[in-house]
């Protein structure tokens, strides 16, 4: 992919990386608690932790319930943390009609699990400040979710 | 409100989980979506639902719920007891439907996000 100015990034402060695998209903969840904890530990402020929660707890899910296996990753940086998640799966037909509030593909038994409310990709959304979908048919799907941080607001 | 006086007030049931219930409790949400959860609920919230699987303890960890309380009677499994453990989530059980449970929890006090 090309580089665009905006993905110019300062030297990376913190990373980490988790496994996340797919159909792993019981574990499902515990990528995103040790984001959060770790996260805390560095001291990122609580409104931005709260958002990154809620994004890797949803992306964790969707990999989870649709992909065989996935990768999400942490990267903190002086001006934003990016949070990414690759998955080996099934890939997304319709950008689009998925980023609707309501929509989703979910079966009948995660349904009754509480999954499948069609809010995950839209909370996703709501929380970053830049929110990046790619997806190829049969293959994966690669999720860029950004937060700034800014020491005026932070 | 301490999670303690809701508790006795609303004659809820512990789980073997050995979590303190000296914290505050905010207000609360009911939601059986995980994702509406994860939307909508506030710190300090008491989650009332009737999902008992092991995940709800991640959603209330990630959103730093006060408690989460399962409606109908319903009792979650050694996996959801195990995690509300490890994570100190406090897990609560009560007989009462949704509806009526949170009736007693308005006339403690408590009230919803809005």
């Amino acid at each position: 992919m090309m580089m665009n100015k905006s993905d110019v990034q300062s030297e990376v402060l913190f990373q980490q990386e988790f496994a996340i695998r797919g159909g792993d209903f019981v574990n499902a969840g515990e990528s995103s608690c040790k984001i959060r904890n770790t996260l805390r530990e560095i001291g990122i402020d609580s409104d931005v932790i709260r958002r990154i929660a809620i994004a890797a707890y949803e992306a964790e899910m969707n990999v989870v319930m649709y992909a065989e296996n996935g990768v999400m990753s942490i990267s903190v940086y002086r001006e934003e943390i990016l949070l990414t998640i690759d998955d080996k799966g099934p890939g997304i037909e319709d950008i689009d009609l998925a980023m609707q509030p309501g929509y989703s593909t979910a079966t009948e038994e995660m349904r009754e699990m509480g999954f499948g409310a069609g809010m995950g990709l839209p909370n996703m959304k709501k929380n970053a400040d830049r929110f990046k979908i790619m997806s190829e048919l049969g293959k994966g799907t690669r999720l860029e979710i950004r937060i700034l941080l800014d020491d005026k607001n932070g | 409100m301490k999670l303690a006086e809701v508790v006795k007030q609303c004659n809820l049931e512990l789980t073997p989980t050995d979590t303190s219930l000296d914290r505050e409790v905010t207000g609360g949400y009911c939601s059986d979506l995980l994702s509406d959860v994860m939307a909508h609920g506030r710190k300090g919230n008491i989650w009332i639902t009737l999902q008992a699987h092991p995940n709800i303890i991640a959603v209330a960890v990630l959103k730093e719920l006060s408690a989460i309380v399962l409606v109908n009677g319903r009792k979650p499994d050694g996996e959801t007891i195990n995690k509300a453990r490890s994570e100190k989530v406090p897990l609560l059980m009560s007989e009462l439907s949704a509806f009526d449970l949170i009736g007693q929890l308005y006339g403690l006090g408590l009230r919803g996000t809005l």
